[in-house]
């Protein structure tokens, strides 16, 4: 049903129609909201059937989904920033014991220092957890994504997170069409689980594995990993037959076939960027816009496919390695062909905002070759501040 | 005059002159074998006895519908060597600090899905306990999750290389807390009772056992199986290799840790002790600190009496406290078993 | 047709609620709207920023809103910073909670250029009296809604409605009775001017 609500309490809804049996989360900005409205739907029945475990932290969150998912049960929580980080040890025994958990990650940085509003270091630097992490365009999609989130987690059992800019979606109150339980239930088929702790047929999770089977039992996770590929692309092929929805997916191009500069971009800069390019098109300047929305596992593939052709793709990193450059910039670059020039721009960390104008700014200077290559350029940055920090600390050292 | 046997009890004697009803569940052919045979323990392990007796105990209780949490720890690495489980019994290991959240979740599934007459037992080591793990464990006690949390304490991370634990007691040496210059050991005014913090959750049952009066382990697993919500059972389960203890010594000198005072046993319900249980015939700490090598550096030449003083003020207080000195009873020869 | 709405205040004057007020109301009459608030820590007393941006086609950047079309001011007292009427539109509307009229408020920090103009509402005081508590967003939407040619009074009842749905039933009156007198009485200060 279409309604104007906001982008948190339309993921508690969806995910309570998805009929969790487990809910352990943590409260932590910008993704509270979210948890609250699910405390109040299991409070007031509205869901039942489930569970709403007050747990002490967020390694308690995951560690209790964990043991939830072995049970059997089909198990939720979510996170930003230093959540993800304290559960972090939590991620690859989630992934490494194929539990098809689900999570809602409202990015948000990592410090220090403390910042509470939205980029993407959190996500990313937990892309080698082995967890699958689609990101959100729109709240629309994040609604949708929950919801398939659960059928790619299920099939491929491996534990699947759903990012969303933190208070820029979260927060954001707009017209967002939440599935209904029929609809939901049509979709999404009870869960069976693989294994499960079961005293009719007992097994030992978790065993110690040595050198003479790891590589094995490793190989055969990135090969799921990579397999699961398809399986994401299925699913957002089947949930579009049944929602009459475009959601989900590997890639999202717009308006990229002749471009001569494509922005690659993630999350809610997607919509932002539409607007950019569809300005810049109608004054006949050719220029279009990727959106990642399947980051992990990565579609080599379909991203080069997308950037066949292009001359030049000005990637945002809302992210960075420190010391090694930037993280999706250069899983792009490792994707495109030779022939495409892809130049790294950092914009927007912790919560600065990524207008249309500094979009608009990135696309005009691509295209008149006055972005810098081979460098990850800090469009946003005030250099006023940085070269007054640069002399103090020059005086500081001069004796 | 019947014949006491002091090693493994009166009650216990033979199994097979008692009733049945108060045989052992250990003394059954029909007993689970939990954790079978064919795992790595090292021989005399007290953890793998104590894990057989509780979840054999619980099992019964539970009439077969248990599952198991494990942390890391000595237990779950010699009884999972990929590709063999010496495990009968639904088992879970996931991290070394977060078994009793995985437990809590665990129970929730059961629950959220209609399957709650499968029963939950959570165990972990002393580590896994009170360090590392303190966070879930006591989050699990204030939500009181219905889960059976089970430590075995052999004291210290014995997995790792016998490394000092908040469960290791004072003068204790490890590879950590080594006596070398003016240093004692592990050092005194430090370390804590999980028995202790257990009740000021005032969960509903809290209770402290040794692998030394198996009939008393095996009772307060099917009294505490017998409840719901979060219950604690803390076992002192001597380490032959930690401790420096003969291996086919670790029953006794679990019997003479409670008989000097320094392992007290008792029980409670919701923060307050409901029974101890009396120590039978007492004996000065150095009995039984003298067999132990990680306390030998107190008994050497330049060895430290002030330190063993200061441990049987410790036991003297423990005693004081808990009530565990026994009404004087008739003299009536006590025969010690051979070795 | 677009509207871009930017309210500012103080934490505890309701600016969010206000925010999503409008993006009911226009949900209401069948338009796009969303609603953004700027955020920090929770914490009365200090400047909050929502945007609302409503529109007939969908909406689908979600960066703040640099040049609005209308900018309310919940507390007067904001007005001396002057970030507040930054990027308003060349011939924008300012509503301020205040008795006073716009010509005292140039002193505050009200100065407008070319075409702009700016409506005070004595917001804080109608509230007062129509909800015990001086909670000035009901009525400053209240006079966004008669002063914008976009919305109509039924659809922010509406809003009003579903927003406080949890809320007594009197509360819900007097919030209704509020934006309806906060309305007419913009509409009729409009008229004279």
């Amino acid at each position: 049903m279409r309604r104007q609500i906001e982008g948190s309490k339309a993921v508690a809804e969806t995910v309570a129609r998805c009929r969790p049996a487990v809910v352990a989360a943590y409260p932590i900005s910008p993704q509270t909201h979210i948890v609250e409205r699910l405390s109040e739907l299991v409070a007031s029945a509205d869901l039942t059937g489930c569970e709403y475990l007050m747990v002490e932290s967020e390694f308690g969150a995951l560690s209790a989904c964990i043991g939830a998912s072995a049970a059997g049960g089909r198990t939720y929580t979510a996170t930003s920033s230093q959540g993800l980080l304290f559960m972090a040890e939590a991620l690859p025994n989630a992934s490494g014991l194929g539990l098809p958990i689900v999570m809602t990650l409202a990015n948000r940085a990592i410090g220090a220092p403390i910042n509470i509003w939205n980029d993407h270091s959190d996500a990313l630097s937990q892309r080698d957890a082995g967890w699958l992490q689609l990101f959100a365009s729109s709240n629309q999609e994040a609604v949708d994504l929950h919801v398939q989130a659960f059928a790619i987690a299920e099939r491929t059992s491996l534990p699947v997170m759903v990012c969303m800019d933190g208070f820029v979606l979260t927060h954001a109150m707009e017209a967002i069409d939440v599935p209904d339980q029929d609809e939901v239930d049509a979709f999404l088929p009870a869960f069976r689980p693989r294994q499960w702790l079961d005293p009719d047929s007992p097994v030992t999770i978790g065993a110690m594995v040595g050198p003479d089977a790891f590589t094995e039992v490793k190989y055969l996770m990135a090969r799921s990993q990579i397999e699961a590929l398809d399986t994401v692309a299925e699913v957002a092929a089947e949930f579009g037959s049944a929602f009459g929805r475009d959601s989900g997916g590997l890639v999202r191009p717009y308006r990229t076939d002749d471009a001569e500069v494509v922005l690659v971009v993630m999350g809610s800069t997607f919509g932002s960027a539409q607007d950019v390019v569809d300005e810049l098109r109608a004054d006949g300047v050719r220029v279009g816009v990727l959106a990642i929305t399947c980051y992990r596992p990565w579609p080599f593939d379909e991203v080069r496919e997308a950037l066949r052709g292009i001359p030049r793709a000005v990637v945002v990193n809302r992210a960075i390695s420190v010391g090694a450059g930037s993280v999706l910039g250069r899983d792009v670059r490792l994707s495109a062909e030779p022939g495409t020039d892809v130049l790294d721009v950092v914009l927007g960390l912790g919560g600065r905002p990524v207008t249309r104008a500094a979009l608009r700014g990135l696309l005009v200077d691509a295209l008149a070759g006055q972005l810098p290559l081979d460098e990850l350029y800090f469009a946003d940055l005030d250099h006023e501040v940085i070269a007054d920090q640069l002399d103090r600390d020059r005086e500081e050292v001069a004796p | 005059m019947t014949t006491q046997l002091y090693q493994i009890g009166t009650y216990a004697a033979g199994n097979r002159l008692l009733d049945p009803d108060d045989r052992t569940e250990q003394s059954r052919d029909d007993r689970t074998n939990a954790i079978t045979s064919g795992h790595r323990a090292c021989r005399g392990c007290g953890e793998a006895l104590a894990a057989r007796v509780v979840l054999d105990s619980a099992m019964r209780a539970a009439g077969g519908r248990m599952v198991t949490v494990n942390a890391t720890g000595c237990l779950e690495v010699f009884s999972t060597p990929y590709p063999e489980s010496a495990w009968q019994v639904p088992w879970l290991h996931s991290l070394f600090g977060n078994a009793a959240a995985v437990a809590s979740g665990v129970a929730a599934s059961l629950r959220a899905t209609g399957r709650d007459d499968i029963r939950v037992v959570c165990q972990a080591g002393d580590g896994g306990t009170v360090d590392i793990g303190m966070g879930c464990l006591s989050g699990m006690f204030e939500r009181n999750d219905d889960v059976l949390f089970v430590c075995y304490d052999n004291q210290g991370y014995m997995n790792t290389g016998v490394q000092r634990s908040g469960a290791t007691p004072p003068a204790a040496s490890t590879a950590t807390t080594r006596p070398v210059g003016t240093s004692v050991g592990n050092a005194f005014g430090t370390g804590k009772s999980l028995p202790l913090i257990a009740m000021a959750h005032e969960i509903p049952y809290v209770a402290t056992a040794t692998v030394a009066d198996l009939h008393d382990l095996e009772a307060k697993v099917v009294k505490a199986m017998g409840m719901h919500g979060a219950r604690y059972l803390h076992v002192l389960v001597p380490c032959p290799l930690g401790w420096g203890t003969a291996s086919a010594e670790t029953i006794r000198q679990a019997r003479l840790a409670t008989q000097c005072g320094l392992f007290p046993v008792f029980e409670a319900e919701r923060g307050v002790v409901t029974a101890t249980t009396a120590i039978r015939h007492r004996i000065p700490v150095e009995d039984y600190l003298r067999p132990q090598k990680r306390f030998a550096h107190l008994f050497r030449s330049d060895g430290r009496a002030d330190v063993v003083a200061a441990l049987q003020d410790r036991a003297d207080r423990y005693i004081a406290r808990f009530g565990l000195a026994e009404p004087t009873e008739p003299s009536e020869p006590i025969e010690e078993e051979s070795s | 047709m677009s509207l871009d709405v930017r309210i500012h205040g103080r934490g505890g004057q309701g600016v969010v609620t206000a925010a999503e007020l409008l993006s009911l109301a226009a949900f209401d009459e069948g338009l796009n709207a969303q609603a953004l608030p700027s955020f920090g820590s929770e914490r009365t007393g200090a400047p909050v920023v929502a945007f609302c941006r409503i529109d007939t086609a969908p909406i689908r950047a979600h960066d703040p809103i640099s040049a609005p079309d209308v900018v309310v001011v919940q507390d007067p007292t904001l007005l001396r910073n002057g970030d507040v009427l930054l990027g308003l539109a060349e011939n924008g509307l300012v509503v301020v909670n205040s008795a006073k009229d716009p010509a005292d408020l140039a002193r505050a920090g009200l100065r407008l250029r070319g075409n702009q103009r700016a409506v005070c509402l004595p917001a804080s005081d109608l509230a007062r009296e129509r909800l015990g508590r001086p909670l000035p967003n009901t009525a400053l939407i209240g006079a966004v809604v008669a002063l914008t040619s976009v919305l109509g009074l039924p659809s922010l009842h509406a809003a009003i409605l579903e927003r406080f749905s949890m809320a007594d039933d009197d509360v819900l009156a007097a919030n209704l009775r509020l934006a309806t007198e906060a309305h007419d009485l913009t509409l009729e200060g409009d008229r004279r001017a």
